[in-house]
């Protein structure tokens, strides 16, 4: 098969003309010969024999006429084992293997590792019937079970016709040969390759998810609960602690494999990731948080076109994982900087804007995105679920901007934060008025809460959350009145509201103890704090509330920096008691 | 950067002409490449089959259609050597005090990225003698931050003197539309401390073309790299004014028929400020370029694209606020922030750092709440009017931007302050550290 060839005709910034000498497809890979540099780019238009391409590298120095060679496919993640703990660009360049301080144009690196070698156990035997994702074989990467499968691409049935006995493999030694419908014989090493734009879709069935995905986070899991598969979004304007919450995400959450992908983000936040997280434990497992970890780090200074590739590249790598009954977390910060990328990309090419500049198309991109997400059946009926968390950046902190609109139209969760709350340190800064999960109103959720969690359990959470707003309302009434112009009862109600914020929603994610709590002891504190909430309490004068709930906060805050039942955490829990009983009616 | 084209293909045919940009056709041309249009500097910015679109820095007023174009073969690049150190140039890096032009290797600017994982997480501090700085927002090598200043605030000021105490090894200064007078300003102030030595000046005046400054800060940042990557010194960059720098972006986006975006900057605005501040880094060499940039607001609006764009890019920043109690300009203590304070606080400083400066704002915070109460007619507690006089104290002896001194000296200073107003359960700091730093307080 011949590659296309092609010339330069036009250049705009990173936008491309190419006079294509033969058959071109849409999302087609192209490299630019700039003398010795070799520079990647996609094909995102085509008229006629002109090809537009989106070059990855900056275009410094190239002239109309220079060479060009289609590669015959779309962009493509190289996936097999040795995934986990690596740093990749956003085309899967392997940032550790790339020589020099500074990144070099026209340098591309291999993702994986040819030579390592890997402790391969195989899973069928010669004569079994098998197709696309099925597992041949297991890897031991990390602590995890890396299985080895039929390619995705490949179509119909096959016959195991060999498969090597358990022993010591590297990346591309054929590990079984299979045998298709009309007799050829396909070998299969324990790297496939995949065209990253496209979904994976080699599984049985995705149905709607039911399973929470603890977090540690008690406003997610608590008042907002994310499930496995399911799908959500942060916005928030700068400086409220997106990115901290992410790296809590991250850091907490029950998943398999993290993959974080920082697009168009500062590059020093990436590198504190770097730092830090080969450093932290795993609270699971006990391994280091990096062992679970894939980062894929497409900072603000990168090319800009590779940030969108970055996000696509790091959903593949999650669908990945999830075809070897993984559960997967995906995050995204931010992805308002890979739509900023298309509407620079949309800009160059002349076409119609829609708001805010944006490609008309921003929507329907993003909703393609986020419906990648979600748990599946997989061909041998386990599961595996890809749960995605997004940021977004919204300009000027305005939540009616196109990419936070689009987002909130398909992304389940929606956890706003606030400047409010940022300001006076109430972290995490998520409102939780402002923020819901629809998966509360789920009826898969409901049973399972009932089940797993606590009989109940989604009705104690909307009384928490109907608090809350009692509180709220009453506040403004106190604002407006002042302290002694309202009942006492508004002075109840609002301390009320103010116990469930500071013991459930605040959490302190520097603290050892309070940095992650777990379901059963959100459902025991939230059980607690809703005892409160239901008493009644004597008072002579509003003046008396402020301290006295000011000594019940404090109460059950030292529970929360205990050891979940600890001695220490019970002597508290006596002192709640003693405290509430003071002036219980 | 002039240079000879003694031999190079003159084109004499421009077919187009607009206020920032003309074309002509011609062949074998580079992106990026630099040009000279009748004498004029230009850069290449658009090739669309034969025929380039060149940026004239300097504008277009004058240009003939006959006019003599010359290509250079080169992008625009620096001179870099030990010869920078002391020098004041224009936006093209030739030499404007008179001096003789500088001799050294030519390197291209706006050059690559530092490649993530060969970055060092920030780790030293940066003295600045400012306690709204040194105490509150502590700056970190490597890092970059914007003082968020309306115009009307001293703000080159505070950054003249913030480059002066810093114990940097260089200090690079872009000027991007600098009045003439604030130029001399900055020029006689080195002089005068006489520390022009290790002080490189980029600089373009608002008597200079607006489209010329869009080379400053990558200027800056070449020579910048130049002393942090070849000598492994510890730059301080600063950049004044960003909001300029944008606008001129802006103008030239707009001359070439693109859509703009929100508060008609163009869309690439976050990219093209990125950049720029992600030039800020640490290496592992030792090394480091740090960034001080001057991001002027209008009307203290910071939803505007240009100052909104800089915090998602920015790690933090420094508000200057006038308070008319003492009369002096502070840095806020409410808005602004350092995001990478926290790797050098109590690890670079005194243990009780932390303690100290969240006290001392939250008692600032109080005494702002009994400011309101006092404003609408309620009556203040005793607790309200301590609060009250000791903010400003607290203003006046650490947040105005006139204070120099050392952090120890700094939580000394808030101690005594703790001391005079409070009893040790309104200052809410840990007993063990109030016993070793605060013993006389009750």
């Amino acid at each position: 098969m011949d590659k296309t060839k092609g010339k330069v005709h036009s250049i705009i910034s990173n936008l491309v003309l190419v006079q294509a000498e033969g058959p071109v497809m849409q999302n087609e890979i192209c490299f630019i010969m700039l003398g010795q540099e070799r520079l990647m780019a996609e094909v995102i238009k085509i008229v006629k024999n002109i090809a537009y391409v989106q070059v990855f590298e900056s275009t410094r120095g190239l002239k109309p006429g220079m060479p060009v060679e289609f590669e015959g496919h779309m962009l493509e993640a190289t996936l097999g084992p040795g995934l986990l703990s690596k740093n990749f660009d956003g085309l899967q360049n392997d940032l550790d293997k790339m020589s020099g301080i500074f990144l070099k144009r026209g340098e591309y690196t291999y993702p994986l590792e040819k030579d390592k070698k890997w402790a391969f156990v195989p899973l069928v035997e010669k004569g079994m019937r098998v197709k696309a994702a099925d597992w041949l074989g297991n890897v031991k990467e990390n602590w995890l079970d890396h299985k080895i499968m039929v390619p995705f691409k490949w179509q119909g049935e096959y016959t195991v016709e060999s498969v090597v006995p358990a022993g010591e493999y590297c990346l591309l030694d054929t590990v079984a040969v299979l045998r298709d419908e009309s007799g050829g014989l396909h070998e299969v090493t324990m790297v496939q390759k995949w065209p990253v734009k496209s979904a994976i879709r080699n599984y049985l069935d995705k149905p709607r998810p039911s399973r929470q995905m603890e977090t540690g986070i008690r406003v997610i899991d608590t008042m907002n609960p994310m499930l496995e598969g399911g799908t959500g979004f942060i916005p928030g304007p700068f400086g409220t602690g997106k990115t901290v919450l992410q790296h809590a995400l991250a850091r907490f959450a029950d998943a398999d494999v993290i993959i974080m992908a920082a697009c168009g983000e500062r590059a020093n936040e990436v590198v504190e990731i770097f730092t830090e997280f080969p450093r932290l434990q795993d609270p699971r497992t006990g391994r280091s948080l990096y062992e679970r970890t894939t980062i894929i780090a497409n900072t603000s200074n990168m090319p800009v076109a590779a940030r969108e590739a970055s996000v696509y590249t790091a959903m593949t790598i999650g669908e990945y994982y999830r075809a070897m009954g993984l559960k997967v977390l995906l995050l995204a910060d931010s992805t308002s900087r890979w739509a900023q990328a298309l509407r620079e990309m949309s800009n160059r090419m002349e076409e119609l804007p829609g708001q805010d500049a944006f490609p008309m198309d921003l929507s329907a991109i993003i909703s393609n995105f986020y419906a990648r997400a979600g748990m599946v059946y997989l061909n041998n009926g386990q599961t595996g679920s890809v749960t995605f968390i997004g940021t977004v950046s919204p300009a000027g902190g305005n939540l009616k901007e196109p990419v936070t609109e689009s987002t909130k139209k398909v992304a389940r969760c929606f956890y706003a934060l606030s400047q409010n709350r940022a300001d006076s340190k109430r972290y995490p800064a998520i409102d939780t008025l402002e923020s819901y999960s629809k998966y509360l109103e789920y009826p898969e959720f409901v049973s399972y809460a009932r089940e797993h969690i606590a009989a109940g359990w989604v009705d104690e959470v909307n009384e928490a959350r109907n608090v809350l707003v009692r509180g709220r309302e009453v506040a403004e009434q106190i604002d407006i009145l002042g302290d002694d112009g309202v009942p006492l009862d508004y002075h109840l109600a609002f301390w009320k509201s103010e116990l469930i914020d500071f013991v459930i929603l605040q959490q302190d994610a520097f603290d050892a103890v309070d940095g992650s709590t777990s379901m059963k002891r959100q459902q025991y504190m939230l059980e607690k704090v809703l005892e409160v909430v239901r008493a009644d309490f004597e008072f002579e004068s509003f003046e008396e509330v402020n301290p006295y709930f000011r000594r019940v906060i404090n109460a059950f805050r030292q529970m929360n920096y205990s050891e979940f039942q600890s001695e220490e955490f019970k002597r508290y829990e006596l002192e709640v008691e003693q405290v509430i009983n003071e002036r219980k009616k | 950067m002039i240079m000879n084209a003694a031999f190079q293909k003159v084109y004499t045919k421009i077919t187009q002409v607009t206020k920032a940009t003309c074309s002509l056709q011609a062949q074998g041309v580079g992106n990026d490449e630099l040009a000279m249009v009748d004498g004029r500097l230009a850069q290449v910015v658009k090739i669309w089959g034969d025929e380039v679109t060149l940026q004239v820095f300097s504008g277009t007023e004058g240009i003939p259609t006959n006019a003599e174009v010359t290509f250079l073969g080169k992008s625009p690049v620096l001179k870099v050597g030990m010869g920078l150190c002391g020098r004041f140039f224009n936006a093209f890096g030739d030499p404007i005090d008179g001096g003789p032009a500088i001799e050294g290797e030519e390197r291209e600017i706006g050059g690559p990225s530092v490649n993530p994982v060969r970055r060092q997480q920030p780790s030293e501090l940066i003295a600045t003698g400012i306690a709204g700085i040194d105490l509150n927002n502590t700056l970190v090598s490597g890092q970059k931050i914007p003082f968020f200043a309306d115009p009307d605030q001293p703000y080159n000021q505070v950054m003249a003197h913030v480059a002066l105490r810093a114990q940097t090894d260089r200090i690079i200064l872009g000027g991007m539309g600098l009045t003439n007078d604030d130029y001399l300003y900055f020029k006689n102030l080195f002089d005068d401390a006489g520390v022009s030595d290790r002080i490189v000046s980029f600089v373009n005046t608002t008597e200079a073309p607006p489209v010329e400054r869009l080379l400053v800060p990558d200027m800056a940042l070449t020579a910048a790299e130049y002393f942090a990557v070849d000598r492994n010194e510890k730059v301080l960059v600063l950049l004044t004014d960003m909001t300029l720098y944008a606008d001129a972006l802006s103008i030239v986006s707009n001359r070439m028929d693109q859509i703009p975006s929100k508060d008609s900057m163009p869309g690439s605005l976050y990219s093209d400020l990125a950049k720029i501040y992600e030039k800020a880094v640490q290496f592992p060499s030792g090394g480091s370029i740090t960034i001080i940039a001057v991001t002027t607001l209008s009307g203290g609006d910071i939803t505007h694209a240009i100052p909104d764009n800089t915090g998602y890019i920015t790690e933090g920043q420094l508000f200057l606020r006038k308070d008319t109690e003492i009369g002096k300009v502070i840095v806020d203590p409410f808005r602004s922030l350092s995001r990478l304070k926290q790797l050098v606080i109590g690890k670079r400083t005194r243990k009780d750092h932390a303690q100290v400066m969240n006290a001392a704002v939250r008692l600032y915070a109080d005494a702002a709440n009994a400011r309101t109460k006092l404003e609408n007619g309620f009556e203040l507690t005793d607790y309200d009017r301590r609060t009250l006089e000791f903010a400003k104290d607290y203003s006046n002896d650490l947040l105005a931007i006139d204070v120099n001194m050392d952090i120890g000296r700094m939580l000394d200073t808030a101690w005594k302050l703790f001391g005079k107003y409070f009893n040790r359960s309104e200052l809410g700091i840990k007993e063990e550290i109030v016993n070793e730093y605060g013993q006389d307080i009750k």
